[in-house]
């Protein structure tokens, strides 16, 4: 979960998941492969690293899409 | 409930007197606590504020709730805002600690002295103490006998703290306050920005205020005259399990392990390891602990640390995985039960932990992938807490599982 700098600048964006709100419908880890991942309760590991700009329009749709908007894209750490 | 009788006997502080405990029969009334201490500083004007929160900053006060935050960066990132709150933490969850009480018992003045300055500094009318409910009585007579006096101009008001074990972290005080409900919120926004009725809000620990009430009396030098240079000051610590008289101490921070217990009584038995700074602290094994220094420095590289000021001695022969276990069932069952990893992790680690304890058949790579599946990944850092507490004990008591049944 840590100790990756991330390539990016310290401006970049990572994922970022509120736990109080979000209830595991893991639809961000489907929407995502590869950047979110789920736990063995359904609830989603994000990888702590900024979101390539590559996939920057697919982050911003999942944090749209999550049903209890409990994801989010933050900048820095 | 009795500390101040451990401190009666004197020379806990190598060099310095007990400073928040009062050393009678307490609680302390208004008058015999004016009298030992002598009038707070009231009034303050703005530069005059600014000079105060300065002061605490040289003091190099910290919070005494566990976390250790600098409090003058604290004071003046609140004091930045509108209109701001204060709240007086006096909930102590934590259920091996007593120091909070204990200070509230003994010198309740000397906290709302600290939860009236804070307010001053801030720019806050209004502070609200919340006592753990075996101290309310004591906190309300002891604002009723400065509400008769006239006292301050800050309105004190005093709430009964919520029960539990994340009752205690700061959101989590003020929600309980504002809705009812005893538990953490999510950052952001920090409560410094946000918190209480959406007020800018100081949440502090009842002892961390109380210092501050004797730094604005004394003066930064005089507080540095007691504890080490990068961490000065005392701080109270509850010393509980095999020792002769455990109790609520104050003692210099940096003060060895090893004397702090002898001013405990003592050990009782001989010691297997200690558990530092709380339920979720650091399980250690007491003879690599004895000489170090009860501070940050001094126990950094053990993965211990103060914490709440705890510590809880283990004797030889008592298991320490099943203690751990009993302490992880615990702690699953504390859950604000809001998090996912924490409300369903918790519950399966602390199965796996009682299976090791029991000397059952484990799967200690699940474990592991469980630990690292939980830390860090809730609202608080009750997870956070509660898989520390299990990492050490793997460590520390780990050659134990198959020894014992």
């Amino acid at each position: 979960m840590s100790g990756r700098s991330g390539h990016g600048t310290a401006a970049g964006l990572r994922l970022r998941v509120d736990f109080i709100a979000c209830d595991g419908r893991g639809v961000c880890a489907a929407a995502l492969p590869g950047l979110i991942s789920l736990d063995d309760w359904g609830f989603p590991v994000v990888r702590d690293e900024v979101v390539p700009g590559r996939r920057l329009a697919d982050a911003q749709a999942t944090v749209r899409a999550c049903p209890k908007l409990a994801l989010r894209l933050e900048r820095g750490r | 409930m009795t500390g101040s009788g451990l401190l009666a006997g004197g020379g806990l502080l190598a060099g310095t007197r007990p400073r928040l405990l009062y050393p009678g029969a307490g609680p302390a009334r208004l008058a015999e606590h004016t009298a030992r201490y002598g009038p707070l500083p009231r009034g303050l004007r703005r530069p005059q504020r600014e000079t105060l929160i300065a002061e605490v900053g040289r003091a190099g006060l910290t919070g005494r709730g566990g976390a250790g935050f600098p409090t003058a960066r604290k004071l003046a990132a609140v004091a930045a805002g509108h209109a701001p709150v204060v709240v007086a933490n006096g909930t102590e969850g934590e259920p091996a600690s007593a120091k909070d009480r204990v200070l509230m018992a003994s010198s309740p003045h000397l906290v709302l002295d600290g939860a009236v300055l804070a307010a001053e500094l801030t720019g806050a009318r209004e502070a609200v103490i919340v006592a753990h409910r075996d101290v309310r009585e004591i906190m309300d007579e002891a604002a009723a006998e400065r509400a008769r006096a006239g006292l301050d101009r800050v309105r004190l008001v005093v709430r009964t703290a919520a029960e539990g074990f994340v009752a205690g972290q700061a959101s989590a005080v003020v929600r309980w306050i504002q809705r009812g409900v005893p538990a953490p919120t999510a950052t952001p926004p920090r409560l410094a920005q946000r918190g209480l009725h959406g007020a800018p809000t100081l949440v502090q620990n009842v002892e961390t205020l109380a210092h501050l009430a004797l730094i604005a009396r004394y003066g930064a030098a005089w507080f540095r005259s007691a504890g080490t240079p990068a961490e000065p000051g005392t701080m109270l610590v509850t010393v509980t399990g095999a020792v002769r008289e455990p109790g609520v101490l104050e003692i210099g921070i940096g003060t060895s392990v090893g004397q702090v217990l002898e001013q405990a009584g003592g050990s009782s038995a001989p010691l297997r390891a200690l558990l530092l700074g709380g339920y979720f602290g650091t399980w250690v094994d007491a003879a690599a602990a004895l000489g170090r220094p009860f501070s940050s420095a001094g126990l950094a590289d053990l993965d211990a640390g103060p914490g709440a000021g705890l510590i809880a001695a283990l004797p030889a022969g008592a298991r320490g995985l099943r203690e751990t276990a009993r302490l992880a069932r615990y702690l699953a069952g504390e859950s604000a039960g809001q998090c996912g990893p924490c409300r369903f992790g918790l519950p399966a680690i602390a199965g796996e932990v009682e299976r090791l304890a029991a000397g059952q058949d484990t799967d200690t790579g699940l474990l592991r992938r469980w630990l690292g599946q939980v830390d860090g990944r809730g609202g608080c850092a009750h997870p956070d807490g509660a898989i520390r507490l299990i990492r050490s004990a793997l460590r520390t008591f780990g050659a134990e599982p198959g020894t014992h049944r």
